[in-house]
């Protein structure tokens, strides 16, 4: 098995810091043989993972750190972003029925919908949080 | 993230123009929600979004539904393919009324 470390990035928790990610996510997905509407679709993931982070888990106070990681491992993509601000309740985190037609609440299901699989938790240390997202490339 | 505005048909036009993401969605939310209560139907252009996020769509979709709570008409027009894909993947392409341009919703309204 051939593990391919293609990013590392640590970024304040801050909107305006989105775009760079998105770009970033993007070439990477690249890089790693998917092709573009494959692509796209990652970004809209992996951006709604960031905005998580961003409005629950430091609830807008943008001095808070986001870390991604993107790691190719046989054509299985690994993306880990992980915070450290106070531990969510991971209970919430559910997507929405979609038939429940509401502002809001769609970002936990473009990630399920998107990625083929996904595990949250807590960090060791009793700090911050962690979200896995995995996508196989066919 | 660009926004225009401008009159056709007795609508009010909001054009989104950019990347629709976290960190600009809360102003197309406040002209979209503005603009609505001052009484005026409305459509988003969206031929010009080259990304929308899930804020992006939050905003209209909480547009539609005031809309829909003051007796307004709302829509969407020139929607793009990225856009159409997240509003796809959402299932929102069978709930927002979507046209090609001002005119073609102009026709449906009768």
């Amino acid at each position: 098995m051939t593990e391919e470390h293609l990013l590392k990035l640590h970024f304040p928790a801050n909107p305006d810091r989105l775009c760079l990610v998105r770009a970033l996510v993007k070439r990477a997905a690249g890089i790693a043989g998917c092709n573009s509407d494959l692509a796209e679709k990652l970004v809209i993931a992996v951006n709604e993972a960031c905005m998580n982070v961003i409005q629950h888990a430091y609830k807008g106070d943008y001095s808070g750190e986001i870390v991604l990681e993107i790691l190719n491992n046989d054509n299985r993509l690994l993306f880990r972003v992980e915070d450290y601000a106070a531990p969510i309740d991971l209970e919430c985190v559910k997507p929405r029925d979609l038939d429940d037609i509401r502002p809001g609440g769609l970002g936990t299901y473009f990630i399920q919908e998107i990625m083929d699989e996904c595990t949250m938790g807590h960090l060791e240390d009793g700090v911050g949080n962690y979200l896995e997202m995995i996508k196989i490339i066919k | 993230m660009k926004i225009n505005t401008r009159e056709e048909g007795g609508y009010a036009i909001i054009e989104l123009i950019g990347e629709v993401d976290l960190s600009c969605s809360p102003a197309a939310r406040k002209q979209i929600l503005a603009c609505l209560k001052a009484n005026r139907s409305l459509l988003v252009d969206l031929k010009a979004v080259t990304y929308i996020d899930s804020s992006g769509v939050a905003s209209l979709v909480e547009g539609y539904q005031t809309a829909k709570k003051l007796n307004l008409k709302f829509g969407l027009i020139g929607v793009s393919d990225s856009a159409m894909s997240v509003l796809r993947l959402a299932r929102l392409d069978k709930v927002f009324p979507i046209h090609a341009n001002v005119k073609e919703r102009l026709r449906e309204d009768g």
